[in-house]
């Protein structure tokens, strides 16, 4: 399994865990898994196309990835809010 | 006492007050985040507000106590697994029957809920419609803006999008047909003629005393309707510009409209540096502008379709607008003489008032 990492909102959504362990082999999958565990995670990360919303970041083992980037077990997803200055 | 509440790009605002007493906030919620619309829905007095987050995306949210707990309401979404996400939620609008409320959205959607506002359900039928592909997005997305229920008839609704024209149903949602009839795209090639789907509605209110009018405001142009949508006539000779957002009407009165005209599409701001609200009170065949009260000098506002309310009726018919600017301005008599109810908020991008 890898974990799931969430924060600020999306921690109470998530039941007020910050650390999920879940089973799937892509970001994509993992955060739908998620959302079939808490329900009211759902479209808070990912849209309906299945897109990681604009301005929220995943990283996987400290790099920067996509919804199809490939995870494996004990790998570390991270889900961040942007923080964008300007 | 009057209630204002306001959708506004830093959260939503309850503004209580009267006329005489002035106004002041009291209530604020979703600090920071966009809130496109707000309202206190009128059967149950619960507060809806659609809030589109930059992170998190389109909600809808609900609360019976503007400083408790917001609830987010469920089903607003559209297909899993499709080629489109929700954008925002552009209005809510109570519907004729107990517990069913509408909603519409970017892009160009329409949901519906039975059980006030809890849950919701996509429409299909237009969302499946066969000439969806032709539609197309106007300035501020593919928004479906105007929702009008006919009173006492939940199977009639009237709804705009734009620039996707007027959609009809006699079937309670069923079947959509346009009502685009009259309506003439001045953006358009002249022989783009009947069938156009890029009609650019800014906004649709119903005389409630007789149904069968509506009133538009165009993207260059206000419209009468007096067969409940079907076909349209020009009405806006007479005003400082025909171009606008948001229109209002008395609503005992059907041959009343408020418009708030702006200067062009290019110029999207009160003309010649004035606030005026034109009203007619003959359908459209002459219009009055009313300024006084209203900044008159270097005053470039713009004031957004969900902008402007009304309650009550006649010589005691209170009107309410709210502009980019953060101000709010208001009328108790009609429109005749206005009064500042509050400045300095964020700009305002909707404002619904009860009483």
């Amino acid at each position: 399994m890898a974990i799931v990492c969430v924060h600020g909102p999306l921690k109470k959504l998530a039941g007020g865990g910050s650390e999920h362990p879940v089973d799937g082999d892509t970001v994509r999958a993992l955060l739908r898994a998620l959302e079939r565990e808490h329900p009211a995670l759902t479209g808070w990360v990912l849209d309906e196309r299945g897109l990681i919303r604009r301005h929220i970041n995943v990283y996987v083992n400290g790099e920067r990835g996509g919804e199809d980037t490939i995870v494996g077990q004990r790998d570390r997803v991270e889900v961040l809010p942007a923080i964008s200055g300007g | 006492m009057t209630e204002l509440v306001l959708g506004t790009k830093k959260g939503l605002f309850v503004l209580n007050g009267t006329a005489d007493a002035g106004f002041a906030v009291a209530a604020r919620a979703f600090a920071g985040e966009p809130v496109d619309f707000a309202m206190r829905e009128p059967r149950t007095g619960r507060l809806f507000a659609s809030v589109s987050s930059p992170f998190y995306g389109p909600k809808i949210w609900y609360a019976d106590d503007p400083t408790g707990g917001w609830i987010q309401a469920k089903g607003v979404a559209l297909p899993e697994g499709g080629d489109a996400a929700l954008v925002r939620i552009w209005v809510i609008a109570t519907g004729e029957t107990e517990g069913l409320l509408y909603a519409g959205g970017d892009p160009g959607v329409l949901f519906e809920s039975r059980d006030g506002g809890i849950t919701w359900e996509l429409n299909a039928a237009l969302w499946n419609h066969p000439t969806r592909d032709a539609w197309q997005p106007g300035g501020g997305g593919l928004c479906l803006h105007s929702i009008v229920p006919c009173p006492g008839d939940p199977n009639r609704l009237v709804v705009a999008v734009s620039a996707a024209g007027v959609w009809l149903t006699d079937d309670g949602g069923h079947s959509w047909r346009q009502g685009n009839r009259g309506l003439v795209a001045r953006y358009l090639p002249e022989d783009a003629g009947e069938g156009a789907t890029a009609l650019c509605v800014h906004h649709i209110e119903r005389s409630p005393k007789r149904p069968e009018r509506l009133f538009m405001q165009f993207h260059g142009g206000v419209y009468r309707s007096d067969d409940a949508g079907e076909s349209w006539m020009e009405i806006g000779a007479g005003l400082v510009s025909d171009f606008g957002f948001p229109l209002a009407v008395d609503p005992d009165d059907p041959d009343s409209a408020y418009v708030i005209p702006l200067r062009a599409d290019m110029d999207r701001v009160t003309p010649d540096g004035q606030v005026r609200v034109f009203e007619t009170r003959d359908g459209g065949a002459t219009w009055v502008g009313r300024a006084g009260g209203l900044p008159q000098t270097h005053a470039y506002l713009t004031i957004l379709r969900l902008a402007l309310d009304q309650i009550t009726s006649g010589s005691a018919l209170e009107l309410y607008f709210g502009a980019t600017s953060g101000e709010v301005f208001g009328s108790r008599d009609g429109g005749v003489n206005w009064f500042s109810a509050i400045s300095q908020l964020p700009p305002v991008y909707s404002l619904r008032a009860s009483g």
